[in-house]
């Protein structure tokens, strides 16, 4: 039963899903209306327990003194502060001007910017090493990797400037993009869109049960 | 010296710089700006010692990976202080965004639903500015929502700053009635697709708690039918792609949208389908959205920052494949 009844929901729901998208009539134009609803409940579960989840292992990390503990007491300390904060602060708590508004413009702002701008030195560090001219294919992505961030910057088309319009890197860049790019794009696009009908398919079905576990 | 304590003195190093930007933002202290001459000068310097890596490279002498990251930093955090002004054309992309909304009648009806989070703030932040600048400005009125918990929030930080502006100030717009901030929903997807049906039932209140009924700019609008114009500022899942799929297949929607550099490829296929009127990439994007508003800002100004990164990465690309070939025939010789 513990195996039978998800695989029962998953077809149900799936099936159902596929047909309401067809057929505009009551009960099944009201089907997306009432699975978002579960879906909604579902996520808000989801989040909850993801919390509590974290919080169990950065206590248990912390307790069992593992590497690099004292980033897990950061994360529990945050974590209590933030709420504690949010719940204080009742329902107005992201108005300008409350302590939960100052530590997301001042501490979550800054912080969540920083984790993205690191990929600034990722990416500058990976092309040093990735985008050597080793082979044909390899010498075009180079070409193509140089067009694109020369011609995305306005120093660009500075260079190019005695160039006809048409011909400059920012129309080489925009051609690239426009083009070739595209077209990888929706190859890439409709592989994964087969894919996703026939992994779903046999979800469905009931073929594919790695989403349930192993059963035990 | 340990590496324990190297990183406790980064650390210590980090906290000082903040604490010194901080009081100086509370502060108000003015920004530090370096003339056009320093700035050349800068770059001049930037330009030249990357030439010198390139003969050290020719002589056979390989860069550490430090010394690229720190080359990084400097092109991407030193162009913040400077003061070059650079021409920037604007692409069809951009174009068919900027087109579309001045298309809108006053009064028409424009969604912007915010799908991220501070981390890609930099490059979504002015397009939103902008974006809004250019809604109160031709009296169309604004309708913000989030499927990204943190989306809603940045919305206010844009409000904020754009109706603190003195020619938007003075048209005095209400809340409820010229914009509303409908706040976050969860469900991914498919509060799009729900959105579809019924808008309230996805939003029975706005961002502060008020009911849905209660705000006259939105009691009437029933589903994306009564939405004129949709512009998605997207930086993951869901996004644009979703957006796409859903309102635009399903529903007809006018959509136009603002994506990070990361993100913006993806969703090309779907500009050159027409199912985008356009397309906002990265902070070029917005620093040419900018332009064609005639309303530089933040975009522009950090687009010399992207710019300098841009030639450092390319200059190391070629020093890569210089110590590359070197390495190459070197191998030849002994082989």
């Amino acid at each position: 039963m513990r195996r039978e009844v998800p695989l029962l929901i998953t077809a149900i729901v799936g099936i159902t899903f596929v047909v309401s998208y067809f057929i505009p009539h009551f009960p099944f134009n009201r089907m997306d209306a009432w699975f978002a609803d579960w879906f909604s409940i579902i996520a808000a579960c989801a989040i909850v327990l993801g919390a509590l989840n974290l919080i169990k292992l950065s206590a248990q990390k912390v307790l069992d003194r593992k590497e690099d503990w004292v980033y897990s007491l950061v994360i529990i300390f945050s974590f209590i502060l933030i709420t504690v904060i949010g719940f204080w602060e009742g329902r107005d708590y992201r108005d300008p001007g409350t302590a939960f508004d100052w530590l997301y413009n001042n501490m979550y702002n800054p912080l969540s910017a920083t984790m993205f701008s690191i990929l600034a030195f990722f990416v500058a560090s990976a092309s040093y090493r990735a985008f050597r001219a080793r082979n044909f294919e390899a010498t075009l992505l180079l070409i193509a990797a140089f067009l694109v961030m020369i011609g995305r910057v306005p120093v660009g088309d500075f260079f190019t400037s005695f160039m006809p319009e048409g011909y400059r890197f920012s129309d080489l860049a925009n051609w690239i993009m426009d083009y070739p790019q595209t077209a990888g794009q929706r190859a890439i696009m409709i592989g994964i869109g087969l894919g996703v009908v026939s992994t779903s398919l046999r979800v469905i079905l009931g073929i594919e049960r790695a989403h349930i576990g192993s059963g035990e | 010296m340990t590496i324990r304590l190297k990183e406790l003195i980064a650390v210590a190093a980090i906290l000082v710089f903040c604490l010194i930007f901080y009081i100086g933002k509370v502060s108000g202290w003015e920004p530090i700006e370096f003339s056009t001459v320093v700035s050349l000068i800068v770059v001049g310097i930037l330009l030249a010692s990357l030439l010198w890596i390139l003969v050290l490279t020719l002589q056979g002498k390989l860069i550490e990976r430090r010394i690229v990251f720190l080359y990084v930093g400097v092109a991407v955090a030193v162009p913040l202080f400077m003061k070059l002004s650079q021409e920037m054309p604007v692409s069809p992309a951009v174009q068919g965004v900027y087109d579309a909304v001045m298309e809108l009648q006053p009064g028409s009806k424009v969604l912007i639903p915010f799908d991220y989070d501070p981390p890609t703030a930099p490059e979504l932040q002015p397009m939103a500015e902008t974006f809004l600048r250019i809604c109160f400005q031709r009296d169309l009125k604004v309708i913000i929502m989030g499927i990204w918990p943190q989306g809603p929030q940045q919305a206010v930080l844009a409000l904020e700053k754009i109706l603190a502006e003195p020619d938007i100030a003075a048209k005095n717009l209400k809340y409820g009635v010229d914009y509303v901030n409908l706040g976050f929903q969860s469900g991914n997807e498919f509060v799009i697709q729900r959105m579809g049906g019924s808008f309230k039932s996805m939003f029975r209140t706005d961002y502060g708690g008020i009911p849905y009924d209660d705000l006259p700019l939105v009691k009437n609008i029933r589903n994306f039918s009564n939405i004129d114009y949709c512009f998605n500022l997207s930086s993951g899942f869901p996004g644009t792609v979703e957006w796409v799929q859903i309102a635009v297949d399903r529903y007809g929607v006018k959509l136009g949208a603002g994506n990070t550099a990361v993100q913006a490829p993806t969703v090309y296929p779907y500009l050159s389908s027409g199912q985008l009127t356009g397309l906002l990439g990265g902070m070029s994007g917005a620093a040419e959205f900018e332009r064609a508003a005639n309303a530089r800002a933040k975009g522009t100004k950090y687009m010399l920052s992207q710019s300098v990164s841009h030639l450092v990465v390319i200059a190391f690309v070629i020093i890569g494949n210089v110590a590359f070939i070197m390495s190459g025939r070197k191998s030849a010789l002994k082989g």
